[in-house]
């Protein structure tokens, strides 16, 4: 799992949680998959994630001085830093790991690079 | 780009001919090209087409001209139709043969230094009869009624610098040829169209596939209609062995696919290839990318539930692609709250396999046009195939949304009296998708699997490959509910017991 798609993934659906995201990540295994940079893709990217969500998969990641604590305006100028977020955002893959919802701490596994979100009959 | 606007032939495959037309208007749309469509006789009605012609027979015809603004435009074109064969510079056009000769040789003297260029240059010229064969020697006798060409440069059949096509066209009916050419049409060679793409992406040789996975050109047709272009977002929320997505990456998409089946995302479903026993470690969705060079553009794929919310408010995708289950081939299904009976059959460390219902189809659409109106950016599109029964059609059947604009409806004749719309929305440049009115026609009681099993008059062919594939249906089932089966026997009690019944 990319830590692009750990921005767009809730837990929503279980019974009573309203907002289910930031997930908590925790990762057991990961890989490094050098992939082209696209500065463009990467800026149209951006206003469809949340910041707080990169600066936690930053975390996570232990990249967190490479990612500011805002977005900065200019940031379509600012090669250096479309090329860190390409990194954190389309390099890494978490290979073994879960995500656990914020609210009622059920987790998610993630085996093989595949996040499994499916809820059992009784959870949704 | 500067306008120095000329015709066109467009000559397209004889396949698919519903898409034709909202593929030529996607790719219009998608570069924004400017064209024109040219109406001064029989062929050139044909391209009243782009608007007219859906209840004329001319749709039907292989050769379009067209206006384009410029060359790069015709270029641009063909760089993405996959049902366009090849697009020529039109030189000469008539409905009989003697006006064709005097209209050609007149062009070539009034647009002589349109035609300078191509003077000096090595040539070929290709013959083609439209319906109807003709032998070497015949077609050697057309090119010399073209004597007239004032090409200096040499013959060259291998590496041509220039090509050009005569065609003449005999209709479509093979059993009514004319004894003479209905158009005669000549041109210079400028792009060939994507047909070459088809059997790159062939899914005989596919790393991943399933029962369901989607033809190549399809999918290359429903990505055009989805205008996928150079890094847009692409999701598809039943995604399976992700042939879909493998079009939509060929075509400069990042794609997401999400899907209820652990076991086929995990590439650890039964081999649908006969001669494959089991499958190998790295058939995955991923793996169909990797394979014809789009490895970088593969995001994820997610194993989840379309019926439940996944995905956090405020993302938005460029385009949303699928082909939903219709529940023939594959099981339409949601997990479902209920207890379960079997608990106690089950050991702890068995991995759980939550207990599903049937999704109907409705309710599924239902879901996947809501989900689209709040997930589509403003002028992105949702592709998606719709089955039914042929005597079931109307109109009103088409699943409608106030934020979603319908704007392409082809269809694709499948077995029997089944058959199976492409649709195309567009999202809405409105503010509140919240507001939106959802109307979907199809009555409750519905059911495509019913009416495919049960209202469909068969062959006896397809009434034993239906019986092998509800047979693995049911095996399919069992396997994930953590059974393993033993004999046949068992198998064919699975299925007496699945909801085909
Ligand atoms: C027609 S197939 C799609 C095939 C796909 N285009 C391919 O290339 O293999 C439909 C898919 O929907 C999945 N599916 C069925 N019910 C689902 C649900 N409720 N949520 C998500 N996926 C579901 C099935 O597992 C199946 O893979």
């Amino acid at each position: 799992m990319r830590l692009s798609t750990y921005n767009f993934l809730t837990s929503k659906a279980i019974k009573g949680v309203k907002v289910g995201f930031p997930l908590k990540l925790t990762i057991a295994k990961q890989d490094v998959v050098e992939s082209e940079f696209n500065p463009t893709f990467i800026e149209r990217l951006l206003p469809r994630l949340d910041w707080s969500g990169i600066r936690l998969a930053a975390e996570v990641a232990g990249l967190n001085d490479d990612i500011p604590a805002e977005l900065p305006a200019n940031v379509a100028e600012n090669e250096e830093l479309l090329k860190k977020l390409h990194h954190l955002l389309l390099e890494i893959d978490v290979l073994e790991g879960q995500l656990e919802c914020p609210e009622t701490g059920r987790v998610f596994p993630i085996t093989d690079g595949i996040p499994n979100m499916l809820l059992n009959e009784d959870e949704v | 780009m500067t306008n120095s606007w000329k015709k066109y032939i467009l000559w397209f495959a004889q396949e698919h001919l519903d898409f034709r037309v909202a593929e030529f208007n996607s790719i219009i749309k998608l570069f924004g090209l400017k064209h024109r469509k040219l109406n001064d006789n029989t062929l050139v009605r044909s391209l009243n087409i782009i608007y007219k012609f859906l209840i004329s027979f001319d749709k039907q015809k292989p050769f379009w001209i067209v206006e384009f603004a410029n060359e790069e435009s015709a270029i641009k074109f063909a760089s993405r139709s996959v049902s366009l064969r090849s697009i020529y510079e039109l030189w000469g056009h008539s409905n009989n043969l003697k006006s064709f000769h005097e209209k050609l040789q007149d062009s070539i003297k009034t647009k002589e230094n349109l035609m300078d260029p191509y003077i000096q240059k090595s040539f070929k010229i290709v013959v083609e009869t439209y319906n109807k064969h003709i032998s070497q020697k015949e077609k050697v006798e057309k090119i010399e009624t073209l004597e007239y060409l004032p090409f200096q440069g040499e013959v060259d059949l291998k590496t041509p610098q220039t090509e050009w096509c005569y065609i003449e066209f005999y209709g479509l009916d093979p059993t009514a040829v004319p004894s003479e050419p209905d158009d005669i049409l000549f041109g210079r060679l400028v792009a060939n169209g994507q047909r070459d793409l088809i059997k790159e992406l062939s899914l005989k040789k596919r790393k991943f596939i399933g029962n369901t996975s989607m033809d190549a050109q399809l999918s290359l047709l429903m990505v055009n209609q989805a205008l996928v272009n150079n890094g847009d977002l692409v999701l598809d929320p039943f995604v399976g062995t992700g042939s879909l997505l493998v079009s939509a990456a060929k075509f400069g998409g990042y794609v997401l696919g999400a899907d209820i089946d652990f076991m086929m995302l995990h590439g650890r479903s039964r081999p649908s290839r006969i001669t494959q026993k089991v499958r190998e470690r790295d058939e995955r969705v991923r793996a169909n990318l990797e394979q014809y060079g789009c490895g970088d553009r593969y995001i994820d794929v997610i194993i989840s539930d379309f019926s439940n919310p996944l995905w956090r408010q405020g993302v938005e995708f460029d385009a949303i692609i699928t082909d939903p289950p219709y529940g023939i081939r594959e099981s339409t299904e949601k997990v479902e709250s209920k207890t379960t009976s079997k608990q106690n059959t089950r050991s702890k460390d068995m991995p759980h396999y939550p207990s599903t219902s049937h999704y109907s189809l409705q309710q599924l659409y239902v879901d996947l046009l809501q989900f689209s109106a709040h997930h589509l950016k403003v002028g992105g599109r949702l592709v998606c195939w719709l089955p039914y029964h042929r005597d079931d059609y109307t109109s009103e059947m088409i699943p409608q949304h106030s934020s979603l604009v319908l704007v392409g409806n082809s269809e694709q004749p499948l077995s029997g009296l089944t058959s199976r719309r492409l649709l195309t929305y567009e999202k809405r440049d409105i503010n509140a998708p919240d507001s939106a009115q959802l109307s979907y026609q199809l009555s409750n009681s519905y059911d495509f699997r019913d009416r495919y099993f049960n209202n469909a008059p068969e062959s006896r062919t397809e009434r034993r490959m239906r019986k092998a594939e509800q047979r693995e249906i049911g095996r399919i089932e069992a396997l994930k509910r953590g059974k393993v089966i033993i004999d046949n026997k068992e198998a064919k009690n699975n299925l007496n017991k699945s909801r085909f019944q």
